[in-house]
């Protein structure tokens, strides 16, 4: 792979120092072409988000004067913010669960269940297959059960959706869990860990953990970007997230809800811009041994 | 299997690896049993209820209803939206994709662009819809503009088939871009110098070189496209509230209506008919890429 991209950064640059002004002139002509080309696809992924921000900050449509009313707004709703916090909670529980259930099961049947590795790789796959739709008509008996065995004190809470979003979460943290367990020498490290008498927790925790630590992070701000993001379950199973709770205010006040969109956009945009940096820089100290090994 | 080998080893000679036997089996026991509560379960109580009466007599009523013309109907309008959507978005990713592939690896654009793909493909739900409503809805922004200069624009179309097709196109494309860039990274630029030097033109080297490289991962991601587009539900709820011109949302009418007994068993039925779709989709993409794979590494 790393191959093939520097072998198609250079051949370009080879051309263009070649002197003779006619392959020199077709280059920039097809460069232009394609700059123009990018101006319509620009237009259409750019006009609804700023639309989303232009609507926001106007009173009443359009023509009105600018305001940041709405987005004052969002801080005097108390209902808005009960599901803002909610959803913040459950992107936290739900990347601690996940991480508790995958990373140490992953290690483990790397090390001693080989045999499992596909096993838990297609059912960790399964659910880009099963839509969340599908999944949420079969978890509505379940949620009975859950309500059911729920303290009264949190009944109702949306907290227990944390039990479906594990399962949705479960792809996109395997892929970057993968990838990181496979740059490292897990078998090498932990035995090294547990020669030195390490216990499991401690190989799991103080080696593992530390060496994986920015797929690791990749990996929760991808669950913490769905669950911010999550509708299907949570609207269907009757449960009030900040994505319903957006969906519903817009009936009382578009502007509000457009401004609580926006702004959770942002964020999300920001945790998602961050992540593809984390990505960028992998630690090559601890790649380099592994690639030698193959 | 190795429990019986270690169980006939003599006692004593290895005591470690008689505990270890049955020790490695229960670190895979959480996460077996989480998925299979929360991903299983849910998974086979669609497929049995989908047979069954709430009382859990068995019964065939509920895949009868898929036959009901209102629900071929919507089976067929969700068809028609995830074939557009994914062969537009397909095409238009595709020419993206290429755009960004002829620039530079490292370059600004390539760079935006891999980024921003990866933002908007998993972009939907409430605020995309929301986007389209505050732009090209009845008092949306373009709507407005397009109004002050004499173009008398509605926004009804977008709460029908076609506005559902704009919309879905804003996650599609992106997608496409994710998935078709490495396809197009892996054709290498010698297979056209070796094309060149046997005297082939442009024409022939995309005729008998890099257009059958690339058609197999070209479908194959127009298969994951039309599944991604089947599955979808939460842009289409949130842009529609009522009603069910798609499957999807025939299913949400389905769970939440309470005025007809034994309907959420139909719910069951319908969400096994969009399961088949997706599978046999999901199935066909995968057997592609794995087509592909040989070629474009």
């Amino acid at each position: 792979m790393a191959a093939v991209t520097s072998e198609l950064t250079k051949t370009p640059e080879r051309r263009e120092q070649r002197p003779g002004g006619l392959r020199a002139r077709s280059a920039r002509r097809a460069r232009l072409l394609r700059s123009l080309l990018l101006i319509p696809f620009g237009l259409f992924f750019a006009v609804p988000l700023l639309a989303l921000l232009e609507f926001s900050t106007r009173a009443g449509d359009l023509y009105g004067a600018r305001t940041l009313d709405y987005w004052k707004a969002i801080g005097d709703n108390p209902d808005l913010l009960k599901a803002l916090r909610d959803s913040l909670l459950l992107a936290l529980i739900t990347s601690v669960v996940a991480l508790a259930l995958l990373v140490p099961t992953m290690v483990w049947v790397r090390l001693r269940l080989p045999k499992m590795q596909r096993l838990v790789e297609f059912l960790c796959l399964l659910p880009l297959t099963i839509p969340a739709l599908v999944l949420v008509v079969g978890l509505g008996p379940i949620y009975l059960w859950i309500a059911y065995f729920t303290p009264s004190a949190y009944d109702s809470s949306p907290l227990v959706l944390a039990f479906a979003y594990v399962v949705l979460v479960m792809p996109f943290m395997y892929r970057s869990l993968d990838a990181g367990l496979q740059a490292i020498d897990v078998r090498t490290l932990s035995e090294a860990a547990r020669s030195l008498g390490a216990s499991w927790f401690t190989v799991m925790v103080r080696v593992i953990l530390p060496n994986v630590i920015s797929a690791v992070l990749n990996a929760s701000l991808l669950s913490v970007a769905l669950v911010l993001g999550e509708f299907t379950v949570a609207s269907l199973l009757n449960y009030n997230n900040l994505q319903v709770a957006i969906n519903l205010q817009a009936q009382a006040s578009v502007g509000v809800s457009v401004a609580l969109a926006a702004a959770c956009l942002m964020f999300v945009f920001v945790l998602l811009f961050a992540l593809s940096f984390i990505g960028r820089r992998r630690p090559a100290r601890v790649g380099a041994p592994a690639a030698e090994e193959k | 299997m190795t429990s019986v080998s270690v169980d006939a080893d003599p006692a004593g000679r290895s005591p470690r690896a008689g505990r270890r036997v049955p020790l490695s089996w229960i670190g895979v026991v959480p996460f077996l049993a989480y998925v299979g509560l929360f991903l299983l379960l849910p998974t086979a109580l669609v497929v049995i209820q989908a047979f069954g009466t709430p009382e859990g007599q068995p019964t065939l009523a509920n895949v009868r209803a898929l036959g009901e013309s209102y629900v071929l109907t919507a089976f067929w309008r969700s068809i028609q939206l995830s074939f557009a959507t994914a062969a537009i978005g397909a095409v238009l990713g595709a020419v993206l994709a290429y755009i960004v592939v002829q620039g530079p690896a490292d370059g600004i654009v390539r760079r935006t662009v891999t980024a921003a793909a990866g933002v908007l493909a998993q972009f939907g739900g409430v605020t995309l819809a929301m986007a389209f409503m505050v732009s090209v809805g009845n008092q949306g922004v373009v709507t407005l503009l397009l109004r002050d200069v004499g173009v008398n624009a509605s926004g009804g179309w977008l709460y029908e088939l076609s506005g559902l097709m704009v919309v879905y196109l804003y996650f599609q494309v992106p997608l496409m871009v994710l998935v078709f860039l490495p396809a197009l990274d892996g054709v290498k630029p010698q297979w056209r110098e070796a094309t060149e030097s046997l005297g082939g033109s442009g024409w022939a080297y995309w005729r008998h070189v890099a257009f059958p490289l690339l058609t197999p991962p070209f479908l194959g991601a127009f298969l994951l496209l039309f599944a991604n587009a089947f599955a979808a539900y939460a842009t289409a709820a949130a842009l529609i509230s009522q009603g069910g011109i798609i499957i999807p949302l025939q299913i949400r009418a389905a769970m939440t209506s309470e005025t007809v007994l034994g309907q959420e068993n139909v719910a069951k039925a319908l969400a096994l008919g969009m399961v088949v779709v997706v599978a046999v989709a999901m199935a066909l993409y995968s057997w592609m890429q794995r087509r592909s794979s040989k070629w474009l590494q």
